[in-house]
């Protein structure tokens, strides 16, 4: 029974059954509280969790996000049924570390990770096209790295205690939400009043949705760069198959909840600085493409035991730290007395997103080997 | 028989040597890899190239083994 859902789960319609559910569930958590354009997104949610513990202090995005807490538990749950959790670790962790922060500072940089681009597109936001144009352009890159021979060597069994870290981790921020604790006054833990911080379903229901995502990702091993990765490396479109089908199931979603606006400008919490959102996300999906995985593939796979991947994650949340902290984060559109305001990033952030492109061509160029797997 | 060791490499790496392999043209191919994941993919990628596999639980992962 077991071997034959692991077929299920392994095949086409398996990986689209996962896409489809990411696409509905997502806009409706939007209408059941979650911020516009923003049912789901790892790289949103993991900001809010570094703002919450006081890691940034932008006062719009603090929260402590139940669907990342859930995204890990549902895929421990899905491992450990299925005998899947494997405690693993000692892949290149430290530049592990330096890719997940430098995705996140190029992700913050168009305002999204790949999975709330499509839920952008799927809500009518334009700006979303050139995002997922830069997505491509550095995975692409990242594929001729890996054609190269780029590879951050094996990973090593290790003790079963180093798998239950990051899912301790969730649980302790799971406390910390249920509690509410504030550890010094006027301090952590930050709660967002206003802007998208503030915007949230109830508890249990993000939880619940993430619970439900984080198990079928876990089983299908949903990855947003994986397809993209997979279609450009080899012309396998098994992957792709559940990205599309999240898109059209979101797209169809948002028109019937009438959560559809088509147009660039102004988007909710969205720029339409074009040049720095292709570069934004040209530097994500080049972190990501030498990661192994996108952000919510990242959290799946630290439910499952990879210690990398939680390494990988803990790099994201440090990033949205220095996001925030040093202004790099792209700014919205707003519209002021009628005027439209076009929004993005700063000199700095411009900066951030080139040394950050310039790092991950340095990691790309100088971590390969001749024959592949060896270092 | 040729072994391809793919153990703790992570995506795409095991798909990627196994490939590299299969061209050389020399079968049968036999790829231990240690997770459901890898096994999946190289299974895939072996079926999308009309080669017969064969997938069995070896040490802490599995053996693959692709033929004509």
């Amino acid at each position: 029974m077991s071997e034959r859902l692991t077929r299920f789960f392994a095949s086409r319609w398996g990986i689209i059954l996962a896409g489809a559910a990411i696409g509905l569930l997502a806009p409706l958590l939007q209408k059941a509280g979650n911020p516009p354009n923003m049912g789901i997104c790892v790289a949103c949610f993991e900001r809010d969790i570094a703002g919450a513990l006081g890691l940034h202090r932008a006062a719009a995005v603090q929260y402590i996000r139940p669907e990342i807490i859930a995204f890990v538990l549902g895929s421990l749950i899905a491992a450990l049924l299925f005998k899947e959790f494997k405690p693993r670790a000692g892949s290149a962790p430290i530049v592990r570390f330096f890719l997940g922060m430098f995705a996140m500072i190029g992700a913050l940089a168009f305002l999204g990770c790949p999975w709330r681009a499509l839920l952008r597109l799927a809500g009518g936001d334009l700006n979303a096209i050139l995002g997922l144009a830069g997505l491509v352009t550095g995975i692409a890159v990242g594929v001729m790295f890996l054609k190269a021979g780029y590879n951050l060597g094996r990973a090593q069994k290790t003790h079963t205690a180093v798998g239950w870290v990051m899912p301790l981790f969730m649980v302790s921020l799971l406390v910390l939400l249920i509690l509410r604790p504030q550890f010094t006054k006027d301090g952590a833990i930050f709660f967002s009043k206003t802007g998208p911080g503030s915007l949230h379903a109830l508890i249990l229901i993000s939880l619940a949705v993430g619970l439900v995502i984080g198990f079928l990702a876990q089983r299908t091993r949903f990855c947003t760069m994986g397809s993209i990765r997979d279609v450009i490396l080899m012309g396998d479109t098994h992957l792709i198959s559940g990205v599309g089908a999240l898109l059209v199931v979101a797209f169809l979603a948002n028109l019937v909840l009438g959560q559809f606006k088509l147009g660039f400008s102004p988007q909710p919490v969205a720029h339409s600085s074009h040049l720095w959102n292709f570069l934004g996300m040209s530097l994500a999906g080049l972190a990501f493409a030498l990661a192994g995985g996108c952000p919510g593939r990242q959290l799946f796979l630290a439910g499952e035991g990879d210690g990398d991947a939680g390494v990988f994650v803990i790099g994201m949340i440090v990033g949205a730290g220095f996001s925030h902290n040093f202004a790099l984060a792209g700014t919205p559109d707003s519209v002021v007395d009628g005027v439209l305001k076009v929004g993005g990033l700063t000199t700095y952030g411009q900066w951030a997103v080139i040394i950050g492109l310039v790092l991950c061509l340095l990691i790309g160029f100088t971590m390969r080997s001749k024959k592949a797997g060896e270092v | 028989m040729v072994t391809v060791d793919a153990r703790g490499l992570s995506c795409p790496q095991p798909v990627m040597l196994a490939k590299q392999a299969i061209d050389k043209g020399e079968f049968p191919i036999e790829v231990l890899v240690d997770t459901v994941t890898s096994r999946e993919n190289v299974r895939r990628l072996a079926q999308r190239l009309g080669l017969k596999v064969q997938a069995e639980p070896s040490g802490d992962g599995f053996k693959v083994t692709l033929d004509k």
